[in-house]
């Protein structure tokens, strides 16, 4: 096997396993597998997503009381928030295709910095969720119910459910995003990503571009459909 | 080893006119939730959505540059997401319109 390599000029590098001819080949590899990696995901939450689109059929006018009881803004500007951590995680993929070092390590740190007021938002958020009882539990209580009885507000409460839901399984993606992003920075600070090696960048960014995707469906969802109504 | 990696490098102006984009479509789905347009605004709210969607995958994930088989699993994973919400919501929002015995 080795002197096989050898005749074919290869050496096993981080850059090309033995497994593949070319390093394009694994390259096209590992993307494939992150992308059907991530089509799980999109089931994973395409399940919610069509929970919220079934009871919010069931039940409109208490989901578009509950849903406008949530700061529009801040959520807004938590968009704006994750749109930019995107830009700076494109941006350091590039600077890894293009082994710009430092500048790897420099849009990484953004990225996680930007990563890190996305939860802080989110955090206080839900803290003022806990403020006005609107977490699901016994002293839940939504206000400006019609009729205001026990049954709207079980279905005001399945509101919330699905929220808490939505948005804590999408911040614990951005946890788990923040860990692998400490990762790359530790690694790339090594000097070890270059235009031949980049793969880890490049797929972590596929991730980091796809838990930005998730809350791009999940501010309107959430947040804007049925504002007008107020 | 040959140097025979040919990944396609974006310029940043690209990347930032599709930050910018993205900016302003949110800026726009904001906005028009205010307005009162009955039942489409959840149409608006979603295509807006769809679009951004769009440009993060095709330019940010490089789904522009990919290879015809990972497009295809994209693609294949979207059409079992539409499977998952067409039959589901099919089958919830016909309920009501023949009368079932019993119900």
């Amino acid at each position: 096997m080795a002197s096989d390599a050898h005749v074919h000029g290869h050496e096993e590098t981080l850059a090309l396993r033995e497994q593949f001819d070319t390093a394009d080949q694994q390259k096209d590899a590992s993307t494939l597998g992150m992308w059907i990696f991530l089509i799980t995901e999109v089931m994973f939450f395409g399940g919610l997503f069509l929970a919220y689109t079934v009871y919010r059929h069931t039940y409109p006018d208490v989901f578009a009381v509950a849903s406008t009881s949530i700061n529009v803004y801040w959520g807004a500007a938590n968009t704006v928030v994750l749109l930019c951590s995107s830009l700076t995680m494109v941006l350091a993929v590039r600077a890894a295709q293009l082994g710009q070092k430092q500048m790897i390590v420099l849009f990484l740190i953004l990225t996680l910095l930007l990563g890190g007021v996305f939860l802080g938002v989110k955090a206080k958020e839900w803290y003022d969720k806990y403020e006005e009882h609107h977490i699901p539990g016994p002293t839940f209580h939504l206000e400006g119910l019609n009729p205001d009885n026990a049954v709207s507000q079980g279905h005001a409460q399945l509101f919330f459910s699905l929220y808490f839901a939505m948005t804590g399984l999408h911040a614990l993606h951005m946890v788990i995003g923040a860990g692998l992003l400490l990762y790359l920075i530790v690694e790339a600070r090594k000097g070890i990503y270059s235009p031949e090696y980049n793969t880890p960048v490049d797929l972590i960014g596929l991730y980091w571009h796809f838990v930005d995707i998730i809350w791009i469906f999940l501010f309107p969802l959430l947040y804007l459909i049925d504002r007008h109504m107020k | 080893m040959s140097n025979d990696t040919h990944q396609h490098v974006d310029s940043v102006t690209t990347y930032v006119l599709v930050f910018v984009g993205l900016i302003c479509l949110t800026v726009a789905t904001t906005a028009v939730a205010f307005v009162d347009l009955g039942p489409f605004s959840v149409v608006v709210a979603l295509g807006i959505a769809c679009c951004k969607m769009l440009l993060v995958a095709l330019f940010f994930m490089h789904v522009r540059h990919s290879t015809k088989l990972t497009r295809l699993v994209v693609l294949g994973g979207l059409l079992w997401l539409g499977i998952l919400l067409l039959l589901t919501l099919g089958d919830v929002m016909s309920r009501g319109w023949v009368g079932v015995p019993g119900r």
